[in-house]
């Protein structure tokens, strides 16, 4: 497994998957209905498991196969499934929620994205171009996830704005040639941990408030302690 | 005599699934207990029968310190933890299934903190600080209140952001060792890349050292990313807040020392000391100030727990073996006082059934146990002799001064503002006329005092192959 040669067909793949994991994290800035946020979410996953597999054929590690059928079926499929069937359970699906600002949310993820790359490209020269774009661009996606999380004040955008955050992560993972499995595993297992805990918050935060809006949850606090 | 590696981390996996079925709390207790206590003799045991380096395990002059710390104050904290939830059962603040559930995790987190100081794989210590934080997440929440849900959602997100950023960190060290060591699973083991350090790609290394830092950071409750770390403390039960401030703390910060240990071997890398420094004394200064106006007790020593971890991180920054030496001592002595001080003032809470400092007074003349025993601890935390806090920060204090002493008069600063803050709490609460209920608690003092005597003790002399001790592993960490 030799070094994939920049602008080969390997590497314009490679790098036109893991950009577009970027613009899917874009997508995901400006949803305002929570189903929606869920399908972009989904193809966000579908997107990350391509992007694996394309890496599991260049590097010919065939285990990499392995964490992008994970992504595929577990973060694709299942996980926004039953995201959704919350939001149903929960009659959300009709709302819509308040993000605030959608072009500075945008300007400031481009900023992020800008901000990767400035600092990624110039540490990574050494390192073969497939793995120095990869991390590059799954900076950007962990950035634009964080941002998300921050901008959100529903639970459930939370969520998947943490699960975009370990998209990119594992985008990361797989760019890293020869990463033991050792990761990619822990990493699905996390995300599944994750969403296990998560479920049950939700559904607890969901007995107490009526609402899985997290202000609800600063409200509560009541007076200064 | 078995493997007493892997019986530190079997035992509590074996003690959690019986714990998960056992009913009745007082059998799960001891059960819980004699778990706790096994893994203490292993640990001690460890200290004379060194097992050779293993590809997923490593035992070394560094994380023993850290893994003894572990099991005793995860048996010490079991003692207390029996007294405690017996009352929250008589309350009805707790249902036995709650309980059974509560043991089972408490053991997986003993086993998660062991196995993260335990792993020599970068790999391996990330997951197991990931399983550590899932089941303090878990039990932050235990009570179910708006107050605890709230606690438990707030740690549960700033701990996944913190814990995401640190596997980032740990992709790029691993990128940064490919090139040198090669692909594969030996390019995440510490042991080699503490060997081949120096080789490394200094500016990857960096940029990696900054998400470690923010990552383990956030486990560590370094300002500005501790905003997790006073409600966690203030909504779980106290055996909880105990074992948080006295261990899981440590364990983050151990990931982080292991780190710079290996940004100090590259002679091309930054300094990982002035970054340690300034998150250190930024935590101190702004958790000294936030100590003033708490009115939840457990809260206010949630802040002074950000402010000893500031005051060590920043020991561990300014290095040198007087630094360092500091840092370790001050590390030790903080877990044990403050463990301590979670012992007394949990059992005073369920005496008052509130944990506002307001509807406390005059403990010393109705509970005067649990009075000075509170009395002792929040004057070892504050620094006053003849205490082991006022050793180390003595230590740091004065080693700051021979090298950087704009830097010391700073730490000296947040230092003062500490004791400013924390005596007239300490003094509405333990002294004065008395307030609340004064009904007597079936406590349990053992503990507490065991901590307070070491803390004692270490102040008034340091036995000397633990100086030595301390001393060689100041000098491992550069």
């Amino acid at each position: 497994m030799g070094l994939v040669a920049p602008h080969g067909l390997s590497f314009d793949v490679a790098h036109m998957l893991a950009g577009g994991l970027v613009l899917v994290s874009f997508m995901m800035l400006y949803q305002d209905r929570l189903t929606a946020l869920l399908h972009v979410l989904a193809l966000h996953a579908f997107v990350l498991a391509l992007s694996v597999a394309w890496q599991a054929y260049i590097q010919d590690a065939p285990h990499l196969y392995i964490a992008a059928g994970i992504a595929l079926v577990f973060k694709a499929m299942l996980v926004p499934y039953a995201l959704r069937r919350m939001v149903f359970q929960m009659g959300l699906h009709r709302e819509i929620e308040t993000v605030g600002g959608v072009g500075i949310t945008m300007l400031a993820g481009i900023a992020l994205v800008a901000l990767s790359l400035e600092v990624m490209l110039p540490v990574t020269a050494h390192t073969d171009p497939v793995a120095r774009e990869d991390i590059a661009l799954a900076l950007s996606v962990v950035l634009i996830g964080l941002l998300m999380m921050v901008t959100r004040r529903n639970a459930i955008s939370q969520v998947v704005g943490f699960m975009s955050l370990e998209n990119g992560i594992n985008l990361a993972a797989t760019g890293a040639r020869g990463m033991p499995l050792v990761v990619e595993i822990s990493v699905a297992f996390s995300v599944l941990i994750a969403f296990i805990v998560i479920g049950v918050f939700l559904f607890r935060i969901r007995e107490r408030f009526d609402t899985i809006d997290v202000s609800a949850l600063d409200r509560s606090r009541g007076g200064q302690r | 005599m078995p493997d007493p590696v892997a019986s530190i981390l079997l035992t509590p996996l074996f003690a959690a699934a019986i714990l998960a079925v056992l009913p009745g709390y007082r059998l799960g207790a001891a059960l819980n207990m004699l778990a706790c206590f096994a893994a203490l003799v292993f640990a001690v045991v460890l200290l004379f029968d060194r097992p050779p380096v293993g590809v997923y395990l490593l035992v070394d002059d560094l994380n023993i310190v850290f893994v003894l710390l572990n099991c005793f104050i995860g048996f010490t904290t079991s003692a207390f933890s029996a007294s405690y939830i017996g009352h929250e059962l008589q309350t009805g603040r707790l249902k036995p299934i709650h309980l059974r559930f509560y043991h089972a995790m408490f053991q997986i987190m003993l086993f998660g903190m062991n196995l993260a100081l335990l792993a020599n794989n970068i790999g391996l210590m990330w997951v197991a600080v990931e399983l550590a934080t899932l089941t303090t997440v878990m039990m932050v929440g235990l009570y179910r209140t708006a107050e605890a849900l709230e606690a438990a959602w707030k740690y549960f997100i700033l701990g996944s952001v913190g814990i995401a950023l640190a596997l980032f960190g740990t992709i790029l060290v691993y990128l940064a060792a490919r090139p040198v060591i090669g692909a594969g699973l030996d390019a995440m083991i510490w042991t080699n890349l503490q060997q081949y350090a120096p080789e490394f790609d200094p500016s990857l290394l960096n940029i990696a050292f900054v998400f470690l830092l923010l990552g383990y950071g956030t486990k560590v409750g370094l300002v500005p990313l501790h905003a997790w770390l006073p409600d966690a403390h203030a909504e779980g039960p106290t055996p909880i807040s105990a074992v948080l401030s006295g261990l899981l703390l440590n364990v983050a910060l151990y990931a982080l020392l292991r780190f710079k240990v290996l940004l100090a071997a590259n002679p091309h890398a930054i300094a990982p000391g002035p970054l340690m420094i300034g998150m250190g004394l930024l935590s101190l200064i702004f958790a000294a100030f936030m100590l003033y106006r708490r009115r939840d007790i457990k809260r206010l020593f949630a802040y002074s727990s950000i402010e000893h971890m500031g005051i060590i991180v920043f020991a561990f920054g300014m290095a040198g073996p007087l630094g360092n030496f500091a840092g370790l001592l001050q590390m030790t002595m903080h877990s044990l006082t403050k463990s301590a001080i979670f012992f007394s003032v949990g059992h005073i809470a369920q005496v008052k059934a509130s944990q506002r400092i307001d509807d406390m007074g005059g403990l010393t003349e109705s509970h005067p146990l649990l009075g000075w025993g509170l009395v002792a601890g929040v004057a070892a935390i504050v620094g006053l002799p003849p205490f082991g806090v006022f050793t180390s920060e003595f230590l740091a204090v004065s080693s700051t001064f021979a090298r950087e002493p704009v830097l010391a008069v700073i730490l000296v600063a947040g230092l003062l503002l500490a004791f400013g803050a924390l005596l007239p709490r300490l003094n509405e609460v333990a002294f004065g006329p008395v307030k609340g209920p004064i009904g007597q608690v079936h406590a349990s003092y053992i503990p507490m005092f065991a901590h307070l005597s070491l803390v004692l003790m270490a102040g008034i002399w340091l036995p000397p192959p633990l100086v030595a001790w301390f001393q060689h592993i100041a000098a491992i960490l550069g």
